[in-house]
């Protein structure tokens, strides 16, 4: 493999990870508020809110079940008025954001239902506020489950950034599809598969040590 | 705490339904300052959503929860607060938080109240060492055995300096062993802070170690109430009867079988309690029948100092006259008295 084939998966790597890592940390703030929102204010939650909680889940819903391919196309003008772009990195962080923020809201709402109703009410019985229930007890009691989730988001994150390389994100997705795909240079496709599944498989194991360590069930 | 001196707990005709099924039926009752109450009753009878009430952790639709003289029937969550940081609650499966550490889950409540940190670690050490688990303070509960969990509990129950300790099964999960120490601790507890108890059980024997007095629950009603000597001792209701079976000595089955309308000598049952246990009843019985009498089962045991039992008696006569008379030379001091029939002598 020539040099310059190895600074362009080089660079194609680094875009990736930028790409992943960005729009993974904006979909954990937005999805864990998401998520929090989406279990107090379900009936018999701490904030119970029917209204809200049917409406958000709506959204959530809507945003899922959105093809992650025409998701990208259709929030182009959206991309370009938070980014100034259209293509690039930056603007594929933006579907990147709101294709994975509803996904890892509905995996971390799983772990924070797990969470015993007991345990809540244990809390309520010492007389915590709704706040300290969910910094005392909810969150920490789920966030074995959380940490899971969120590998599994990044892990997604990975495979959808590869899928924006279609559209000019750049990244590895990219230089798959213009080497590998239009120009029949098989050694590059099989270069960028290779880094892909070493990431993936990296970030699973990172991801499961971490959950392990926090676990003390 | 307030220095108030009226009950702790007061319950006026409270009434909670659900849908259509009452699960408190109009319940009045008061706690006095540094009683152990027990509460009894069977599976369903309503006693965990009594619990509940004390602590508005549910409402009532009717009647009314009055505590330490606060009347909480309809304060809001947040008003609640204040007073459930007063009331210490454990429970059958201890409700520990499984990511914080022993001596975190006890300085919870004291981390709610506002204390700051470096008062809460002198008194959660304190407290653990109260539950004999000082050296477990930065071990997670999963490492805990089921009693040094209920420990845990009992030390995170009493974190806030509580007026009242709701006990909701709270050894209902551990065997008979680790029971008894639970249960020895919280009679400390009670002794040592004056705090009053009130225990959730359906078991007898948990009311009969520590209570003073009990509450015997079903279908959402207060059946029966008293002494818990005196309601061990003669219980006046089926359910009552029905939640002693197991504690009061029954007849085996190869002395029963040999019951018979006739036959060399009577056998009697009787119920004592109180004084009447302290009488020496065989030397009483043979005083009037001039035969030896044998008791053939049962016992005494004792309710905090109070003894009672029942004793399965045999005459050594069938002479009618004289077991009339034993009859009626009892009666009068015992609990109850029957005469079941006749056995063989060598019975």
């Amino acid at each position: 493999m020539s040099r310059a084939m190895f600074d362009l998966l080089l660079k194609g790597l680094w875009e990736t990870v930028v790409m992943t890592g960005v729009s993974g940390a904006l979909s954990f703030a937005i999805g864990l508020p998401l998520a929090l929102i989406l279990v107090t204010t379900d009936r018999g939650g701490i904030f119970q809110n029917l209204a809200v909680n049917r409406s958000l889940g709506l959204v959530v819903n809507a945003l899922r079940s959105i093809p992650f391919i025409i998701l990208l196309v259709a929030v182009i003008p959206l991309t370009r008025l938070i980014t100034g772009s259209a293509i690039g990195i930056a603007a594929a962080i933006v579907p990147l954001t709101i294709a994975a923020a509803p996904y890892f809201a509905r995996v971390a709402e799983v772990s924070l239902r797990e969470v015993d109703r007991p345990l809540i009410d244990a809390a309520r019985a010492m007389g915590a506020t709704r706040w300290t229930i969910l910094r005392e007890v909810l969150i920490p009691e789920a966030l074995p489950g959380i940490v899971s989730g969120f590998t599994v988001t990044l892990v997604t994150l990975i495979g959808a950034s590869a899928m924006a390389g279609a559209v000019g994100a750049g990244g590895l997705g990219d230089i798959a599809i213009r080497y590998g795909y239009q120009r029949f240079e098989t050694a590059v496709m099989l270069a960028v598969v290779a880094i892909l599944i070493v990431m993936v498989a990296g970030m699973q194991w990172a991801g499961d040590r971490l959950a392990r360590r926090i676990d003390r069930r | 705490m307030t220095g108030n001196t009226g009950p702790v707990v007061r319950l006026e005709a409270v009434e909670r339904r659900f849908s259509d099924r009452p699960a408190l039926d109009g319940i009045s009752l008061t706690l006095d300052r540094g009683e152990i109450v027990g509460l009894i009753g069977r599976s369903g009878a309503g006693k965990s959503t009594l619990i509940r009430c004390l602590n508005g952790l549910d409402r009532p639709q009717a009647g009314r929860v009055v505590i330490d003289g606060t009347d909480i029937t309809h304060l809001s969550e947040q008003e609640l607060q204040p007073i459930r940081r007063r009331i210490g609650m454990i429970f059958q499966h201890f409700n520990l938080l499984s990511a914080k550490t022993v001596a975190e889950n006890v300085a919870l409540p004291l981390k709610i109240a506002g204390q700051p940190p470096a008062q809460r670690r002198a008194r959660v050490m304190e407290l653990l060492d109260m539950v004999g688990l000082a050296d477990k303070a930065d071990t997670y509960p999963a490492r805990l055995s089921g009693g040094q969990k209920q420990r845990v509990g009992i030390a995170r129950a009493l974190a806030g300096d509580p007026i009242l300790l709701l006990s909701d099964e709270a050894t209902s999960a551990l065997d008979p062993e680790t029971t008894q120490a639970i249960l020895a601790l919280l009679q400390d507890v009670n002794r040592q802070l004056g705090v009053t108890i009130l225990m959730i059980t359906h078991e007898m024997e948990v009311v009969r170690q520590i209570a003073h007095r009990v509450l015997v629950l079903d279908a959402g009603r207060i059946v029966e109430e008293g002494p818990v000597a005196r309601v061990l001792a003669s219980p006046r209701t089926d359910t009552t009867r029905s939640l002693l079976r197991g504690l009061s000595p029954v007849l085996p089955q190869h002395i029963a079988s040999q019951i018979a309308p006739q036959g060399e000598q009577a056998l009697i049952r009787v119920d004592v309690y109180g004084a009447a246990a302290r009488q020496p009843l065989l030397a009483i019985v043979e005083g009037i029948t001039g035969r030896p009498a044998r008791l053939v089962h049962g016992g005494l045991n004792d309710v905090q100092g109070e003894p009672y039992g029942r004793l399965f008696i045999a005459l050594g006569t069938a002479d009618p006259d004289r077991v009339a008379a034993v009859v009626a030379r009892l009666q009068p001091e015992t609990t109850a008295i029957e005469v079941l029939g006749h056995v063989p002598g060598d019975v």
